[in-house]
């Protein structure tokens, strides 16, 4: 009997009592929030829905490719010849940078300057030079431990 | 395992993917995550529901079950809030780990093979879409930028359970599948393994490891602190919200990082007195603060209210936005006003501000945030007069209160007794 189901559906029968209790409730979310609420008729980009699917679009089938095809140009410099390769020196401070411009983008380009001032009594004007001075500091960072960890496999082949 | 090497496309190089991995990280969510979930529910009641000032309102059954919010400690929701934003913003970086490691799934061909696949394909959306959505109109929102349009917190709170239907499937359908690749490799041995050792995981039952893997540019564990020191890195740059004092300097990107001066009221402003509307005719010599409930409105200016009986209290200011800071604030307490309007056992007060516009220019108080000892309505902050922008002549402070909801340019207050 459970092979049948299992034949049939895929998986458990549990697995299908738990989708459809979790489906349930989604559904009860769409009801209680209303239609009207979901969808923006006089600007359809400003529309929950809208904002909920780009989300998914925005990480699946942009942020993902971007970040996935710089990794890989940065791959090449891996075969390059060096008593200590650089790849990780540039990719972590670039992750920290990207991570702080994705997350704090409204602030460093000043997006939403009258709400903000509004809210705070103050402007955005310090985010860009603040976020600038910080990936400087994530990549001299780097710089540094690289050049200490060269250091000794350089005095380790004095020829090249 | 054949049909599964199959399925698996050339293109996905990372020797660091498999069951272990993704595992791993998902622990460490499985953890978290509820606290994030609890924390932004027990805010909304924080709110008060039972006085329909809860927002989104008339949510259904979709909400904690409706409780007095406590008034002690005087910190619970600057913890709440602090545990809810700082947290949230330090699960991004595991989020986005969590996802590079499965997403090979996302582009498996085809992309499913039973009813029970479709069906587990659908309910991800709920959960990939709903944490997403939730950490953008939460990013967005602590950074007041509103380009969305919508209602934040009607987003943000129906986002929430979207993501908590996801959650709960994907738990009930994973958790087995989670302790097998967590047991499929011993984390000791990880921790141990440099990179020139590294090899790729063995168990594959779900298609995650390459087909054809690439060099190993990282260990495993170094793979791991680099998630872990991602998170490390977000709570430094922003967790001085929240603890303020020196360390608010450390939330570098974050509005609520900034100094305003060494003044007495130049701490950090919620909506300033310009953007409120409030003029100094709203605010000087007529004005009055009328306290009604009792057999006859009591109206006082500000001489009168200066010669009351006064209290000092040390207390925290905490956003919804999950910034705070602690000042101490002098002023009348809200308990002799009651008495003094003639309801000396309140069930509720009705706040009202001079300030005409605005979504909180009003909060009505439960019993225990009138008559706890140190729920004033403040005259001064810091040993001088409120400034205009936090609230003068007199504004509400509460423990434990939400921010918003300590009303500033308070201009009556009306007690109730249901």
């Amino acid at each position: 009997m459970l092979t049948g189901f299992r034949r049939l559906y895929g998986s458990h029968p549990l697995h299908l009592l738990t989708l459809i209790a979790g489906f349930a409730l989604f559904g009860y979310v769409l009801v209680t929030i209303g239609p009207q609420a979901l969808w923006n008729p006089r600007t359809w980009w400003q529309s929950i829905i809208v904002w909920f699917a780009a989300a998914i679009i925005a990480h699946d089938l942009v942020l993902f490719p971007i970040y996935a095809l710089v990794d890989r140009m940065l791959l090449l410099s891996w075969r390059i010849p060096v008593p200590i390769r650089v790849l990780n020196y540039v990719r972590v401070p670039a992750m920290a940078s990207a991570l702080t411009l994705v997350v704090f983008l409204p602030g460093i380009i000043e997006q939403g300057a009258l709400t903000y001032w509004f809210a705070t009594g103050q402007t955005q004007d310090p985010f860009l030079g603040r976020w600038l001075l910080l990936t400087a500091a994530l990549f001299a960072t780097s710089a540094v431990v690289y050049a200490i960890r060269l250091a000794p496999a350089r005095r380790a082949r004095p020829s090249s | 395992m054949d049909d599964n090497t199959k399925r698996r496309s050339p293109r996905w190089r990372s020797p660091l993917r498999g069951l272990w991995l993704t595992s791993t990280l998902g622990s460490v969510l499985l953890v978290t995550l509820p606290v994030v979930i609890l924390t932004g529910l027990l805010s909304y009641i924080a709110y008060g529901p039972q006085f329909g000032q809860a927002i989104p309102g008339n949510v259904g059954w979709l909400k904690l079950p409706t409780f007095d919010w406590p008034t002690d400690p005087s910190w619970l929701y600057r913890l709440n809030q602090g545990l809810h934003v700082g947290l949230g913003l330090i699960l991004i970086p595991i989020v986005l780990a969590k996802l590079w490691s499965v997403i090979p799934r996302l582009f498996t061909f085809p992309p499913a093979r039973s009813i029970a696949q479709v069906l587990e394909r659908v309910s991800l959306l709920m959960l990939v879409g709903g944490i997403l959505f939730e950490i953008i109109t939460g990013v967005l929102n602590i950074q007041y930028d509103y380009i969305f349009g919508f209602s934040f917190y009607t987003a943000h709170y129906y986002g929430a359970w979207v993501f908590i239907a996801g959650f709960v499937i994907h738990l009930v359908i994973k958790i087995p599948r989670m302790w097998t690749g967590l047991k499929s490799m011993s984390m000791r041995e990880v921790l141990r393994t440099r990179r020139a050792d590294t090899r790729q995981e063995q168990y594959d039952a779900d298609g995650l490891v390459a087909a054809e893997p690439g060099p190993v540019t990282i260990s495993r564990r170094g793979a791991l602190a680099l998630v872990g020191g991602g998170a490390l890195f977000m709570a430094a740059i922003t967790a001085g919200q929240t603890l303020g004092g020196w360390t608010r300097h450390t939330a570098l990107l974050l509005p609520r990082g900034r100094s305003r001066g060494n003044g007495p009221n130049d701490f950090q402003v919620n909506r300033t007195a310009f953007a409120a509307g409030i003029s100094p005719e709203l605010t000087g010599d007529r004005w009055r603060l009328t306290l009604t409930g009792g057999p006859a409105p009591v109206v006082l200016d500000l001489a009168m209210l200066r010669a009351m009986s006064q209290h000092t209290a040390h207390l925290p200011i905490a956003c919804v936005e999950g910034w705070s800071t602690t000042e101490t604030w002098t002023g009348v307490p809200l308990g002799d006003l009651a008495r003094l309007a003639g309801v000396p056992d309140p069930a509720s007060a009705f706040v009202r501000s001079v300030e005409r516009f605005g979504a909180f220019n009003r909060a009505t108080l439960q019993a225990n945030q009138v008559t706890h000892p140190d729920a004033l309505l403040a005259l001064r902050v810091n040993d001088a007069e409120l400034s205009p922008d936090h609230g003068f002549p007199a504004r509400i402070i509460v423990p434990a209160l939400p921010g918003v909801h300590n009303t500033k340019w308070v201009g009556s207050i009306d007690f109730r007794t249901r």
